[in-house]
C-alpha cells in the first residue's frame, strides 16, 4: 500500500488533472469524467473517448476507436493472471480484479508478485490499483473544479497536459522498432487525416499506420 | 439531466464496455492463448499509432479550448516538456508540470494585446 503513495500515484494525479479539465472543456459533466475514470481506467482510451466526443463523431467510431486504443489490457491481463491465480479461489474475483488492470499498477504488480506468496498476490495487486485508482479520481475532480476557477490560461496549460503526458511517454520508451515506426507514421499521417475526415480520421490514421508498421518490421524481421 | 449530459454518460459508457471486454477476454483467454502471438504485435502497433495520431492532432490542430493558442506556442511549450523531462533523468512529473505552465505562460503572454 504505501508502495502506492509515490512516484506512480504522483504521475497519475496529474494527469488526471488534465484530464479533468479536458472533460470541462470538452462540455461534458463531472459525473461523466469521474465515471469514466472509475468505469474505464485507462487514460488513452478516456482521453480517445472525450476527444471524439467533442468532434461530434458516432457511438460507434467512438466504441471501436476506444477499443482500438486500449486493446493492450488483453495480453497485459493475460500475462498477470498466471501470477495472481490461486486454484482454489473462485473465477469471478478475477474477473473483477482484470477490471483495475491498468499500465501504472499492472508494472508493479509484475514487478513485486514474484516474491510474494502466491495468496498474497491477488490482495496486494488489488489493494494497490485501488489506492491509484482513487488517486486518478481525485485528480479528476481537481481538474474539472480548477479549469473552472484559474484563469484561462492556466487552465490551458492544464488541458495541454493530456498530450504532453503521452508525447514523453512514448519518448521515454523507444526500444521496440515496430512501435517506434507506428508511433512516426501515425503522429505523420494525423493531420491529414484529421482534415479529410475530422471524425473518422483517427480511427483511420491508427489501423493504416499501425498495420503498416506491423507489416514492414515483420518483413524485415524475416529477410 | 439535459441531453447533452446524457449523451455524454453514454459516450463514457460506451468507452468503458470497450475497455472492459479487453480484460475480460484475457481473463477468459489466459492459458490458451500466447501473449507474445503476432496478433497481439499488431493490435499494440494499431494502439500506439491510434495515441500517436492523437498526440499529434491535440499539438498541432487541437479541438476546442486549445484553439485558441497559437501553433507556435504548442510547439515551444512541447519542447520545453520535452528538454525538462530529459535535463531531470526522464523525470514524467515534472516533464508535464513544465509543459503545462510553459503553455500556460505563453497564453497568457499573446493574450495581452
Amino acid at each position: 500500500m504505501r508502495e502506492a503513495v509515490g512516484a506512480p500515484l504522483l504521475v497519475l494525479f496529474a494527469s488526471y488533472v488534465g484530464f479533468g479539465s479536458l472533460v470541462r472543456e470538452s462540455r461534458l459533466s463531472l459525473p461523466a469524467g469521474l465515471l469514466s475514470t472509475l468505469m474505464t481506467w485507462a487514460l488513452p482510451g478516456q482521453i480517445v473517448s472525450v476527444e471524439l466526443y467533442a468532434t461530434g463523431a458516432s457511438l460507434l467510431t467512438i466504441f471501436i476507436a476506444v477499443a482500438l486504443t486500449n486493446a493492450r489490457m488483453m495480453p497485459m491481463t493475460m500475462t498477470l493472471l498466471p501470477l495472481v491465480r490461486v486454484p482454489e479461489r473462485a473465477r469471478w474475483r478475477l474477473y473483477a480484479a482484470s477490471h483495475l488492470i491498468a499500465v501504472t499498477g499492472w508494472a508493479v504488480a509484475m514487478m513485486r508478485c514474484p516474491g510474494m506468496p502466491p495468496a498474497q498476490r491477488l490482495p496486494y495487486f488489488v489493494a494497490f490499483a485501488a489506492t491509484l485508482l482513487c488517486g486518478s479520481l481525485l485528480g479528476t475532480a481537481v481538474g474539472f473544479v480548477a479549469s473552472g476557477t484559474v484563469p484561462p490560461a492556466v487552465s490551458l496549460g492544464l488541458v495541454f497536459v493530456n498530450p504532453v503526458y503521452f508525447m514523453l511517454l512514448f519518448l521515454g520508451d523507444l526500444r521496440d522498432r515496430a512501435r517506434v515506426l507506428a508511433l512516426v507514421l501515425g503522429a505523420g499521417l494525423a493531420p491529414a487525416m484529421h482534415m479529410l475526415a475530422p471524425s473518422w480520421g483517427l480511427l483511420i490514421t491508427g489501423v493504416v499506420a499501425g498495420g503498416l508498421a506491423f507489416a514492414l518490421t515483420r518483413r524485415r524481421r524475416r529477410v | 439531466m439535459s441531453d447533452p449530459d446524457l449523451w455524454g454518460i453514454v459516450v463514457v459508457l460506451a468507452g468503458a464496455a470497450a475497455t472492459f471486454l479487453w480484460r475480460a477476454l484475457g481473463v477468459t483467454l489466459s492459458g490458451r492463448l500466447r501473449p507474445d502471438s503476432p496478433v497481439i504485435d499488431l493490435v499494440g502497433c494499431i494502439a500506439y499509432a491510434l495515441l500517436a495520431a492523437l498526440v499529434a492532432r491535440m499539438i498541432l490542430l487541437p479541438i476546442g479550448p486549445l484553439q485558441a493558442t497559437g501553433l507556435a506556442s504548442r510547439l515551444v511549450a512541447a519542447g520545453v516538456a520535452v528538454a525538462v523531462f530529459f535535463a531531470l533523468r526522464r523525470n514524467l512529473v515534472a516533464g508535464v508540470v513544465a509543459g503545462g505552465g510553459a503553455l500556460a505562460l505563453l497564453a497568457s503572454a499573446t493574450a495581452v494585446p
